[in-house]
């Protein structure tokens, strides 16, 4: 292993700035003769505008203009695209409603945009849109999936009755029948996957800048993928050439999902800006961020589980409600559908599933991925109907899972719902965490924990994961209305220093340190002459940005393959000025050697050598040394892993606190294990987050009331353990370094092994369900009503 | 109506003309430019604003700048001192104990006052310290692991 290679936990290169207040987010820079933008935003779940009446506000002194949605419309931009359609079984498309940026007639839930104050000050936008008259009258609303789904329920579209979107399905109902049909036992869950609010650190913030003089456009926005904000906002909602308008990302405090997708707000600014020819900035309030920024999860299920007398899994059948909210978010109808139900199979060879979804829209914030985007949701119905059925058929937890494990032998595995996975020992991961988490002294502290008349219990999670959606002509048969590769560059400088240009976009995960390994590892160049650059479409190759776990998997497979490139020239030019065959020439320690001699030329003279061609092989050979790569995978890549929760339960007031946490997982090869370990971590906090804390609540008539951190649980540090932490690697097959991916196998993972561990301190009470999150309040009231 | 408030920021005399009701962490920010102390919500509960009044932990947002008027003020950007990180600084670098570096400011300016009145924290005396500061990146593990070594660094 390189130094500072593959492999090394090296310390990061961005936590310089960071930890001495020098990080530069979009809410810290400042354009000159910049206005502030203030967003009006509705204030009932589902109403018609009748008027907006300005007239008091645009007399208050600083306020430069007030605009509404009409003002849009006559400047003619476009509606917010979605990116993914989805087909219903009949094969004909989804409803998909019109997105204006700002409400034209009909507000849809609380949080709409309905119009911008603009003024000199943000203070001063603040005040005056307090004086902004809307006449709104009032309309019945449906918020939640259950009110979404009654009959006769408020109609958000009326294109689209009873509220559905989309009605989709996937696998073999015929051969799901069958199954059930010869089964021994049959296992029945009802769950719901609690509605969450993703709340990374940083609101979202976007400073529109036109430049009149160049015609030219320049976003600053808190994205986690720049070019794809730059490609719908330019082509679908601005109409704006892609020359013309440069999207930065600067630092960007943590995205979880929630900055993926191209918002109003970005548009706004933007339009705005060329109206008024001055920079226009706006910054999300949190509690604005709590009524704008994409939810997550929300989806209701029934699920059964066909088994044969001895536990094997024979069939699974699943209906899911998905809550989109009023309007299609950017990728929206992907995360119930090609996201969730595609991950049914799991880790088992169960052979026959059958799966039906119900996109749905309601009076509430759009939907759209968070950490995990649907595979959580299959991992916690999956975890949980399995873990229901060991208890009814008395099988241990750990050995029903072996018994429908798929074999470290079977692969590639092809699922009965479209995946074909290609590595995996979920054996291994099971072994390892069982080992690490001493399982086997569990017995001795549950009786301690009883002593102290706490009830402990222990769960089980053995979930699988795909990342970095691939490949693009895959996807796009499936609806997706975007390409899913990465591009990365490597810029050898003449002096022999490396500038990465990367699609990816780093929000946290440290990108400028993983990425630099790579190169250190491949080049020999030392770790400090290594710079990662990424977050501005002024300067980076077309790039897909990060998701999905999908940075190193398939942005890092792009600066594996520049660096390719890098070599094979470097060779060429090696070759020449040490007067040797290319093909005799090898990279060894940051020097190009003709193998089997001691003739050696320094990676650093050969990037001289291709700028300065004094002495190079013109004829055959351009100048210079930069290269680079678009990558698109073969497949997904599928981390998997185990997770093993202990819970103390206080039966008098329904406490629970998370005494032990283990997880064992398989992200493939690891480039820094300190990093991925800090993934980790933080994936886990927001799965136990969504378990025992979280939740997005809407009243009956549509009203959010979780809109602040005062209603909304967010995970403390007083409210969690230590994480017991293991990893055993199964490689990717389809990539150069084997790696799959870290950034939400916690999350996926982790909610269903905290319920189950709950119903397993209370299911000797009579107690087989626990719902998200698990409130003192709720687990204290099953406690009660299970001894009734 | 406007004012003008003058302190000592990082052991330099500022003054800017604000209005009354300009919290201290916008003066800070908007005023005098000084960009690392983050604002992360509006109802007091992140952390992300904490900077030292007169040698105590406070949240920026909770206070008016005229409040701090002839105060000493500390911020992040006042930590390192001459190019030297501070031990704190090291041990979150060290230890991972950040991610997005959003909340690390407000982090950072919390537990040294912490350190500061007890210099030997427990773990459980630091999570219930860190109780005022969210974190969405970390789960805090790294976060607690940075102050205990830090706090070491610092006796």
């Amino acid at each position: 292993m390189t130094e500072n290679g593959i492999g090394a936990a090296v310390r990061r290169k961005e936590d310089q700035r960071f930890i001495t207040g020098k990080g530069r987010y979009t809410d810290d820079i400042n354009r000159p003769h910049q206005l502030y933008a203030h967003i009006i935003r509705s204030p009932l779940p589902h109403a018609t505008i009748n008027s907006i009446d300005a007239k008091a506000a645009l007399e208050m002194p600083g306020v430069v203009a007030v605009l509404t949605g009409k003002n849009m419309v006559d400047d003619g931009v476009g509606g917010l695209p979605c990116g993914w359609g989805v087909n219903n079984k009949d094969g004909s498309p989804m409803v998909e409603p019109p997105h204006p940026p700002i409400a034209l007639d009909t507000v849809r839930y609380v949080g709409d945009q309905v119009a911008v104050v603009i003024a000199e000050k943000r203070s001063i936008a603040r005040d005056a849109a307090e004086l902004v008259d809307v006449d709104y009258e009032d309309l019945p609303a449906a918020a939640s999936l259950a009110a979404a789904s009654t009959d006769g329920a408020p109609l958000v579209w009326k294109d689209a009755p009873g509220n559905v979107c989309f009605d989709w399905e996937i696998g073999d109902a015929a051969a799901t029948e069958e199954a059930f049909a010869n089964a021994a036992h049959v296992t029945s869950i009802d769950v719901v996957n609690s509605r969450l609010i993703p709340n990374a650190m940083e609101p979202r913030s976007a400073i529109g800048d036109y430049d009149s003089g160049r015609d030219e456009y320049t976003l600053y926005t808190t994205s986690q993928n720049p070019h794809v904000i730059r490609l719908l906002m330019g082509a679908y909602v601005l109409g704006i050439p892609e020359h013309k308008l440069r999207v930065i990302s600067p630092d960007v405090g943590g995205g979880f999902g929630s900055k993926i997708f191209h918002y109003a707000e970005e548009a706004i600014v933007t339009w705005a800006s060329k109206r008024l020819d001055r920079p226009v900035k706006w910054t999300a309030d949190r509690s604005e961020s709590f009524m704008s920024d994409a939810h997550g999860r929300d989806h209701l299920t029934h699920a059964e589980l066909a088994l044969s007398g001895d536990g094997e899994f024979l069939g699974l059948r699943v209906q899911t409600k998905a809550n989109l909210g009023a309007y299609l978010s950017t990728f929206g109808p992907a995360v119930p559908t090609y996201m969730h139900a595609v991950l049914y199979a799991g880790t088992y060879k169960t052979p026959a599933i059958y799966c039906e979804i119900k996109g749905m829209f309601s009076h509430s914030v759009p939907v759209d991925a968070y950490r995990g985007a649907g595979r959580p949701e299959a991992s916690y119905l999956l975890e949980r109907i399995v873990d229901r059925a060991a208890r009814e058929l008395g099988i241990d937890q750990a050995e029903i899972r072996r018994r429908n494990f798929i074999p470290p032998d079977g692969f590639p595995y092809q699922t009965p719902v479209a995946l074909e996975y290609d590595s995996g020992d979920y054996f291994a991961s099971l072994d390892q965490c069982i080992e690490l988490a001493d399982c086997a002294g569990f017995d001795k502290r549950k009786g301690e924990s009883a002593k102290r008349g706490k009830r402990r219990g222990i769960g089980y999670s053995t979930y699988i994961e795909a990342c970095g959606v691939a490949p693009s002509n895959v996807a796009g048969s499936l609806g997706a209305r975007a390409g899913l590769y990465e591009a990365g560059t490597i810029r050898v400088n003449p002096t022999g220093s490396v500038t990465v240009l990367t699609g990816s976009h780093s929000h946290g995960q440290g990108h400028e340190t993983t990425f630099a390994q790579l190169v250190t590892e491949t080049l020999g160049v030392d770790f400090e002459n290594v710079e990662v650059v990424h977050g501005d479409t002024g300067k980076i190759p077309f790039g897909m940005g990060t998701y999905g776990s999908r940075s190193l998997a398939v942005g890092g497979m792009a600066v594996m393959s520049a660096l390719e490139k890098i070599k094979t020239k470097a060779k060429k030019i090696a070759a020449h000025l040490l007067e040797a065959s290319e093909d005799d020439v090898e990279f060894v320690d940051g020097q190009l050697r003709v193998t089997g001699t001691d003739r050696t030329v320094a990676f650093g003279d050969v990037a001289l050598a291709a700028y300065v061609p004094h002495n190079y092989p013109l004829d055959v050979l351009e100048p210079g040394l930069e290269e680079t790569a678009f990558y698109d995978p073969k497949n997904f890549t599928y981390p998997a892993g185990c997770h093993i929760c202990e819970v103390e339960v206080d039966p008098d007031t329904g406490v629970v606190k998370v005494d032990r946490f283990t997880a064992a997982d398989d992200f493939g090869r690891i480039i820094n294990p300190m990093i991925v370990e800090g993934q980790v971590h933080g994936g886990l906090t927001q799965g136990i987050g969504q378990a025992l804390y979280e939740q997005c609540v809407y009243d009956d008539t549509g009203q959010l009331l979780t809109g602040s951190y005062m209603d909304y649980c967010m995970p403390k540090a007083d409210n969690l353990p230590n994480y017991e932490l293991a990893t055993n690697v199964t490689l990717c097959a389809h990539n150069v370094l084997g790696v799959k991916g870290c950034g939400e196998a916690g999350t996926i993972g982790s909610a269903p092994a905290v319920i189950n561990a709950i119903v397993d301190a209370l299911s000797d009470l009579g107690v087989t369900d626990m719902p998200m999150p698990a409130t003192p309040e709720r687990v204290w009231q099953a406690i009660r009503e299970a001894a009734a | 109506m406007s004012i003008t408030v003058s302190f000592t920021l990082n052991g330099e005399s500022v003054r800017a003309e604000v209005d009354n009701r300009t919290l201290l962490v916008e003066m800070i920010r908007d005023h005098l430019g000084r960009t690392g102390t983050h604002v992360g919500c509006d109802t007091s509960q992140c952390g992300a604003c904490v900077i030292h009044v007169d040698g105590r932990s406070v949240k920026s947002c909770s206070m008016l700048a005229v409040q701090a008027a002839g105060a000493d003020v500390a911020t992040i950007e006042g930590v390192a001192q001459n190019g030297n990180l501070h031990p704190m600084q090291e041990a979150f670098r060290e230890h991972h104990g950040l991610q997005c570096g959003f909340c690390t400011p407000g982090m950072i300016m919390s537990v040294l006052d912490l350190v500061k009145q007890n210099p030997d924290p427990s773990e459980k005396e630091i999570r219930e310290w860190l109780e005022g500061n969210l974190c969405r990146c970390t789960g805090y593990q790294n976060i607690v692991r940075a102050v205990k070594a830090g706090a070491e660094a610092m006796r």
